[in-house]
């Protein structure tokens, strides 16, 4: 059918400018080299998926774009323009929000509280200004009008306190609360990890609707069907290096585990064949392992 | 762009709401109620307790016997403050007892050996109970020492520089500079007598209350408690907020001291021995949890309301001291026992 290269590039023919863009990027523990010189492209309105082994760097490669590590060398673009994040609340305010897969919320504050933490608006006026009084009804209401644009009808009462909501549910505040205040990039990091299939489900629907938001999209994630349900392109990560960057569309499941776990080896420059029945016939001089 | 994500829910293959339609049983429903008002439990105690007493002695429900429980509990609960900020954290303070008497004790003896005015003593005290306070958080802070072992460390230190410092000696009554006794004087309202250090006491609950309840401060108090990495995650300067909650709690200590004195009309460095542990148990009675991130400042005060009118409502009954303390330990296992059981129902 199509080929696909190494550079899988974009839905359109000439590939925009990216949003956010990784370059050479190296990161050293000691003696143990996490990232091997790693390059990253997301390009507007798209879901990257990153996937790979244990140990591949993933989750490293994710800390050094939302800012909870700094890379050793390299470079990290958004918008064209060098980045230097020391902290993740450097990320957060260039627009780069982050969910983590260990649901972080703070169980006995409320929805509408929880969307709102650690940028809690006051109100205007005196109460506001020399009280310093929050402004609960304004936040609750747009808490409100936030779940309800991402399709999140179920939870009404933003007075509720998370506990009390499900797994999927502490979950979707969670990604609710990147939606809301992210201006360049959403990075999920392992989000349906800690959740059953139904409220995984309910997870992947948001995403969709933050792509149609047009809020380009990271999604780290071990499961497979879950990718290539979601995702747009696909960034395998492998041995501190990027192995491929693969389109859902024309690989396989089996091929894209074949490049994770290294049984396939993506030569850059030269094409992946794959046949109408989404099997592989690799050129065998691409075959190394 | 709200309207194109107003997706349909009809092929999604799953009710979502399905969640929220579950029926829940009384004892759930009850559970949820005292969740969402964790003062709620501690003020049905408090109400019985008053009716109770009223039977059982006519001598209870007089006005000077309300006006004698609300000066016993004026240290106690005002210490109680600075104590919700610090277990509302997920922390503890031993020392907070300690703190207080020392800080009276700079309050009186500037004022008595180096002649500093009454005002400007009582600054003095305050900053050393912000000093003390620093002194926890740092150690909580940087040394990322549990709160526990830290408090009880500085209790023990903060008891001997009092006596270092007092060299034994009280400083009482005639003794003290002008304004340090302020706090015991009354006033009447309705033939009940008040005094000026319990109004003082009220003055920090209510602003406490508000604080909590309405700033971004409190609520990241309430988010560090309730999970420290989740609120560090969200933005939160986790350790700035336990710093400024270490630091606010030392100078209500400090507040407290100064009510200490009135309370006595002396500054001695052997009182308040009780207070450390007392302000821990009307927290808990409170229904704040220990783990952290629940409860209420309110709660706290009717924590140690519920002391002060078991101890004098036991006493007017005639029964010997042991068996108030017996009481206030009951009192205690109760309060945790329903905190735990109010959490199951979450988890």
């Amino acid at each position: 059918m199509t080929a696909t290269s190494q550079e899988a590039t974009p839905a359109g023919a000439h590939a925009p400018q990216p949003v956010l863009q990784a370059v050479n990027i190296v990161k050293t523990y000691g003696n143990v080299v996490a990232l091997d010189g790693v390059d990253l492209e997301l390009y507007p309105g798209e879901v990257l998926a990153v996937i790979g082994d244990n140990g591949a760097g993933k989750s490293t490669l994710i800390k050094c774009l939302s800012g909870a590590e700094s890379p050793s060398t390299g470079q990290i673009l958004l918008d064209g323009h060098p980045v230097h994040f020391r902290t993740p609340l450097d990320a957060r305010n260039h627009g780069i929000e982050t969910v983590y897969q260990t649901l972080a919320v703070a169980p006995s504050l409320d929805i509408a509280g929880n969307l709102y933490l650690g940028r809690e608006e006051r109100r205007s006026g005196p109460l506001g200004s020399i009280l310093r009084m929050l402004d609960g009804g304004g936040m609750r209401k747009h808490a409100k009008s936030q779940m309800t644009s991402l399709g999140i009808g179920t939870l009404q009462d933003m007075g509720q306190a998370v506990e009390s909501l499900s797994g999927g549910q502490r979950q979707a505040v969670a990604v609710a609360r990147a939606a809301a205040f992210s201006s360049k990039v959403i990075i999920l990091d392992e989000p349906t990890a800690a959740l059953g299939v139904k409220e995984s489900a309910q997870v992947l629907k948001l995403i969709q609707s933050i792509r149609e938001r047009g809020l380009p999209v990271i999604l780290i994630s071990h499961n497979m069907p879950q990718v290539f349900e979601v995702a747009d392109r696909i960034h395998i990560q492998r041995l501190g290096r990027r192995a491929a960057v693969v389109s859902p569309k024309t690989i396989s499941m089996s091929d894209a585990v074949a490049v994770m776990t290294g049984a396939l080896k993506v030569v850059p420059g030269q094409e992946v064949e794959v046949d109408e029945q989404g099997t592989h016939a690799v050129d065998p001089s691409a075959q190394q392992h | 762009m709200s309207s194109t994500t107003a997706a349909p829910e009809s092929n999604s293959g799953y009710d979502a709401a399905e969640e929220f339609l579950e029926t829940r049983t009384p004892a759930q429903r009850v559970q949820t109620l005292l969740h969402n008002y964790p003062w709620l439990s501690p003020a049905i105690v408090l109400v019985i307790s008053v009716i109770v007493f009223s039977l059982l002695n006519s001598r209870f429900a007089t006005p000077n016997n309300l006006s004698l429980i609300t000066q016993q509990v004026a240290v106690v609960g005002a210490l109680a403050v600075g104590q919700t900020l610090i277990i509302l954290t997920a922390g503890i303070d031993l020392s907070c007892g300690a703190i207080m008497v020392f800080s009276s004790m700079v309050m009186a003896k500037t004022a008595f050996d180096s002649g500093v005015p009454g005002p400007l003593a009582i600054l003095l005290g305050l900053g050393v109970g912000a000093l003390a306070g620093a002194a926890n958080g740092l150690l909580v802070t940087k040394v990322r020492l549990p709160p526990f072992i830290v408090t009880l460390g500085t209790l023990n230190i903060f008891v001997a520089l009092t006596l270092l410092y007092a060299t034994g000696r009280t400083i009482r009554d005639a003794e003290l500079a002008t304004g340090l006794a302020w706090l015991g004087e009354t006033f009447t309202i309705a033939d009940v007598r008040i005094t000026t250090g319990v109004v003082v006491m009220l003055i920090m609950y209510a602003v406490f209350a508000f604080v909590l309840k309405y700033t971004a401060w409190g609520r990241h108090v309430y988010a560090v408690g309730d999970d420290a990495e989740a609120a560090r995650l969200a933005g939160i300067r986790v350790q700035r907020v336990l710093m400024s909650v270490y630091v606010t709690a030392g100078v209500l200590y400090a507040l407290t001291g100064w009510i200490l004195i009135g309370r006595v009309n002396a500054a001695s460095p052997n009182s308040g021995i009780d207070a450390n542990l007392d302000s821990i148990t009307a927290v808990v009675i409170g229904g704040t949890s220990l783990f952290g991130g629940r409860g209420t400042i309110v709660g706290s005060l009717i924590g140690a309301l519920i002391v002060g009118v078991f101890r004098n409502g036991l006493t007017l009954a005639g029964l010997d001291v042991y068996y108030q303390t017996l009481a206030v330990g009951i009192l205690i296992i109760v309060a945790v026992s329903v905190d735990q059981w109010i959490r199951r129902a979450r988890a």
